[in-house]
C-alpha cells in the first residue's frame, strides 16, 4: 500500500552552510543501513527525505529506525497534489489501518509546505476528514484526543498521506562531527555511553582493557557482543583489546593497595590517548558518572583526567542508575551487560580505595613504575576487530 | 610447549579411535530399527544383546542384572531415582543421598523435596567419606531409596560402598540402593552383588567411548516406572528407537577398558602419584584435598587464596586442560562438595582438579608440575 518511507531529521535542518553535507552523510547512513534490502535511491527534498518501498515496508522500517539523525519516520502513499487524489488515499488508508471502525475517533492533521495550496492546512484536513467520514459512517471525529490521526503533507513535489509516526534515535549521523575512543568494560554503562556519543554523530570505536587469565575470554566475548548489538546502530564498531594484564600486575606490586584502581584508570586514559593519536580521533569516551563508584569521585575523576591533554566526553554524567538501565534496556546492551563476568576493574579492588586521591598521592604511587614503556608494549599489542551490523 | 595436555577426563574422556571406528562402522551397517521385524531389523537387536552381554560381563553379573540403554549419567540417574520412587509410591516418602553428590542427583533430591519427600543427608567427612553411624541413624524402616555415588567426581573419594550396602539392607531389606557408578566405573573394583547395589548408572563418554549413551544396570525384580512414554523399547522402561552402534561402542569401549584395567589402573596410580608429589615438593601454599584411598584417575589440589579459574586459564595458555572442581561461574560460588567436606575458606575457590586417563603419559605430568609450579609462583602475588 505504501510509496515512501517519509524520514523526518529535525535537528540537521537547522544547521547552516554545511547542512548538505549533515544531509548528504545521513543519507549514506541510510544507505548503509538497508543495504541488505534491494537498491533505492532516496530523495531528498526541503527537510525530508524520501525512502521507496519496494515490498519490504516492515524491513526497510526496521532498519530506518536506528539511523542516528532520524527524527521520525511515517510509511506514507504517494499521490498528486489535488484533493480528489488526496481524499482517495485517505479513504484508502482508513481502510486498511483502522480495521474496526465501530465508534472510532479520528483525525485528520495537515501541514502544508506548498504554500501555493489553494487551500489552508485546516481547510484540507476538514475536507478530507468529511470524505473519510462519508465512506465509513462507523467512525467519529475527536479533534483534540483522537484514537487514529491520519497525517497529511502537501509539499512542493507531491502529497503524502501516512498513518503513524514512528521515533527514531534522534541526534546527528554518524561520521559528522569526527571520531570518538571509548573506554568499553562490557558492564552497563559503558556501552550506553557509547550509543549516546555515537547519537551525537561521532565515529566511536571501543577499546577494552583484558585481564587473561585473570578475567575470563567470556568478558571479552561479551564486549564483541555489545560491540555487535551496537553496530545495529553505528553499522560497524571498531573495537581494540589491550592486553592489560602485565600493566595490572606492575601496579599491583609497585602501588599501595589503596591506590590501585586510581593508577589503574590512569593507565587507561594514557592508552585511550595514545589510541586516539593513532586513530586520528579527537576525543575520549567513558561511562563515567558522578560518584558511582570509587574512581567516580569528582577528586578522582581530576586526578584521572590530568594525565591526557584529550577531551574526555562523559555522556552519562549526570543520569541516574535507573536512567541508564532503563537506555541500555532501550537500546538492547542490558541482557549481555548483566551476565557475571569479572572485568578487569574488578580483579584487583581493594577492600578500601581512596576515593578522594590527591595528584601527590598518584605521582608517590607511580614513581616506581616504568609508565612509558608499559603503556608503549600495551598500545603495541593492541589487537583490533571490526564488529559489522548483521544483515 | 607441549601441545594438548588433557587432564580434564572426568569431565568428559577423548573417544578411543578403536571404538570411534567401531562407533562409525556401526552406524554405517547396522542402521536398522532393533524393533523392525525383517532381517536387518534382527541384525540390529542381536548387536544390542551382544553390547549388553559385554557390559553385564565386565562386572560379572549375567545372570542377575538387567540393562536399561539410557542416554548418560544424567538419565540413568534420573531414572533410577525417579522411577524407584514412582514404582514404590505407596512405600513412603523417605529418601537419603549424601551432600556431595552430583548435580544429576542432588537437583533431583532438591525437586523430590518440593513434592513432599522426606529427603535426609548423611554426613560426610573431611575426606568425603559418608558417615557410617550417621547413615544408620537415617536409614530406617519408612526409607524407600537411597542413592549414594560411587566416586566423588570433584575429589575422588571412594565410598565404603559394601559397608553402606549391607548397613542399609541390614535395617531395611526394601531399601532400594543406587549407585551412581560414572566416575567409578572401570576405575575402582565394584561388586554390585557384594554391595548390595540395586541399581548402577554409568556413563560411556567417561571411558572413552561414544556421548550420548549410558546405561543402568538393574537388580533383578527391582521395580522401575518409566521417565518417558513411547513405543514400549527396553521393556517399556526406556522406549524410543534405541541408540544401537553407539549402545555397542559403549559396550567396546567398557571392555577394552576392563580387559586392560589392571594395567591402566597401575599407569594412572602411578602418574597421579606423581603429580601429587610434585605439587606438593614444588608449591609451598597447596594441600591436596584429594584422599589417599581415593579413585586413581582425580587429583584435586587447592591452592590457599587463589582463584581455581584463574589458574585454569593460565594452564590454558601453556595448552594444559584442567577444571576448578565444580564448574561455577566467575561470580565464584563455592562448591558445594569442598563446602561439605569443610575445606578451609581460603583455599575453597582455589581447587583445581586435574583427572588423568590411560592416555596419560609421564612427560605430561612433568610438565604439568613444571608448569604448575611456575604459574602459582608468578600469580600468586596478585592473588
Amino acid at each position: 500500500m505504501y510509496d515512501v518511507v517519509l524520514v523526518r531529521y529535525g535537528e540537521i535542518s537547522l544547521k547552516g552552510r554545511n547542512r548538505s553535507f549533515f544531509i548528504n552523510t545521513l543519507i549514506k547512513r541510510m544507505q548503509d543501513s538497508i543495504s541488505h534490502l534491494e537498491k533505492r535511491k532516496i530523495e531528498s527534498h526541503a527537510g525530508r527525505l524520501y525512502v521507496p518501498v519496494k515490498n519490504d515496508g516492515p524491513q526497510l522500517i526496521e532498519a530506518l529506525k536506528k539511523v542516528f539523525g532520524i527524527v521520525s519516520l511515517s510509511p506514507a502513499v504517494r499521490v498528486k497534489k489535488d484533493m480528489e487524489s488526496m481524499s482517495f488515499a485517505c479513504i484508502k488508508l482508513a481502510e486498511k489501518t483502522i480495521p474496526d471502525k465501530d465508534g472510532i475517533k479520528f483525525k485528520v492533521e495537515c501541514r502544508r509546505s506548498d504554500k501555493t495550496f489553494p487551500l489552508s492546512s485546516m481547510e484540507i484536513g476538514r475536507d478530507l476528514g468529511a470524505a473519510v467520514l462519508k465512506n465509513y459512517n462507523k467512525l467519529g471525529v475527536d479533534l483534540t484526543k483522537p484514537h487514529y490521526s491520519i497525517g497529511v503533507e502537501v509539499r512542493d513535489e507531491d502529497a503524502f498521506i501516512y498513518a503513524e509516526k514512528i521515533s527514531g534515535p534522534t541526534g546527528l549521523p554518524i561520521g559528522v562531527t569526527g571520531r570518538g575512543i571509548c573506554l568499553l568494560s562490557g558492564g552497563i554503562d559503558s556501552p550506553v555511553a557509547l550509543w549516546l556519543a555515537a547519537k551525537r554523530g561521532i565515529d566511536v570505536e571501543g577499546l577494552y582493557f583484558h585481564s587473561y587469565p585473570f578475567t575470563s575470554d567470556k568478558a571479552k566475548e561479551k564486549v564483541d557482543d555489545l560491540c555487535r548489538v551496537l553496530s545495529k546502530y553505528c553499522g560497524r564498531v571498531r573495537l581494540h583489546t589491550v592486553h592489560f594484564t602485565e600493566i595490572q600486575k606492575a601496579i599491583k606490586l609497585n602501588c599501595d593497595e589503596d591506590m590501585i584502581i586510581t593508577i589503574m584508570r590512569r593507565f587507561m586514559f594514557r592508552i585511550a590517548e595514545e589510541v586516539a593519536k593513532n586513530r586520528k580521533a579527537l576525543a575520549l569516551v567513558t561511562g563515567e558518572n558522578v560518584a558511582q563508584v570509587a574512581s567516580q569521585t569528582l577528586e578522582s575523576m581530576n586526578v584521572i583526567n590530568q594525565v591526557v591533554d584529550i577531551p574526555v566526553l562523559r555522556p552519562l554524567v549526570t543520569m541516574d542508575k535507573t536512567e541508564i538501565i532503563d537506555k541500555a534496556h532501550d537500546i538492547g546492551t542490558y541482557g549481555i551487560s548483566i551476565q557475571p563476568y569479572e572485568d578487569c576493574c574488578t580483579v584487583f579492588t581493594p577492600q578500601n580505595p581512596k576515593t578522594k586521591p590527591n595528584l601527590q598521592q598518584c605521582i608517590e604511587a607511580e614513581k616506581n613504575l616504568d609508565i612509558e614503556s608499559l603503556v608503549e608494549e600495551a598500545v603495541n599489542k593492541i589487537n583490533t576487530e571490526v564488529f559489522y551490523r548483521e544483515k | 610447549m607441549m601441545e594438548e595436555v588433557y587432564l580434564d577426563n572426568c569431565s568428559t574422556t577423548k573417544i578411543d579411535d578403536d571404538i570411534l571406528k567401531v562407533y562409525s562402522e556401526y552406524q554405517k551397517e547396522v542402521f536398522a530399527n532393533p524393533s523392525s521385524v525383517h532381517s536387518l531389523g534382527v541384525k540390529a537387536e542381536k548387536i544390542m544383546a551382544k553390547g549388553k552381554g559385554i557390559l553385564l560381563d565386565t562386572l560379572n553379573v549375567e545372570r542377575e542384572y538387567d540393562i536399561i540403554f539410557g542416554s548418560g549419567g544424567t538419565e540413568c540417574n534420573n531414572l533410577a531415582i525417579l522411577g524407584t520412587l514412582n514404582f514404590y509410591q505407596k512405600r513412603g516418602k523417605k529418601i537419603v543421598t549424601t551432600p556431595i553428590e552430583h548435580a544429576s542427583v542432588l537437583e533431583r533430591f532438591k525437586e523430590l523435596k518440593k513434592q513432599g519427600y522426606v529427603v535426609e543427608y548423611v554426613n560426610v567427612d573431611n575426606k568425603g567419606l559418608v558417615d557410617l553411624d550417621d547413615l544408620r541413624q537415617k536409614v530406617d524402616q519408612k526409607t524407600v531409596l537411597i542413592s549414594i555415588m560411587a566416586v566423588n567426581n570433584e575429589i575422588g573419594t571412594v565410598q565404603p560402598l559394601r559397608k553402606i550396602g549391607s548397613m542399609v539392607k541390614e535395617v531395611n531389606p526394601k531399601c532400594v540402593f543406587h549407585v551412581d557408578g560414572v566416575q567409578g566405573y572401570g576405575k575402582i573394583d565394584i561388586n554390585l552383588n557384594e554391595c548390595n547395589i540395586d541399581l548402577f548408572s554409568i556413563s560411556s563418554h567417561k571411558f572413552h567411548g561414544p556421548k550420548g549413551v549410558g546405561a543402568l544396570f538393574v537388580k533383578e525384580k527391582v521395580g522401575l516406572t518409566p521417565l518417558l512414554y513411547g513405543g514400549g523399547q527396553q521393556k517399556g522402561l526406556r522406549p524410543g528407537t534405541e541408540n544401537v552402534p553407539g549402545c555397542y561402542a559403549m559396550a567396546i569401549a567398557a571392555d577394552k577398558m576392563y580387559k586392560n584395567q589392571k594395567d591402566y589402573v597401575d599407569k594412572i596410580i602411578q602418574l597421579k602419584e606423581k603429580l601429587k608429589v610434585g605439587i606438593k615438593e614444588r608449591v609451598a601454599k597447596s594441600i591436596i584435598v584429594t584422599p589417599d584411598n581415593s579413585a586413581p584417575h582425580i587429583l584435586n589440589v587447592a591452592f590457599e587464596n587463589f582463584k581455581g579459574e584463574v589458574l585454569v586459564r593460565a594452564l590454558e595458555e601453556v595448552n594444559i586442560y584442567v577444571s576448578t572442581g565444580s564448574a561455577c561461574s566467575s561470580k565464584a560460588k563455592d562448591s558445594h562438595v569442598l563446602k561439605a567436606i569443610n575445606l578451609p575458606k581460603q583455599y575453597r575457590q582455589g581447587a583445581i582438579r586435574f583427572s588423568l586417563s590411560y592416555n596419560t603419559t609421564d612427560k605430561e605430568i612433568e610438565y604439568t608440575i613444571e608448569k604448575t609450579a611456575q604459574i602459582v609462583e608468578d600469580l600468586q602475588l596478585f592473588m
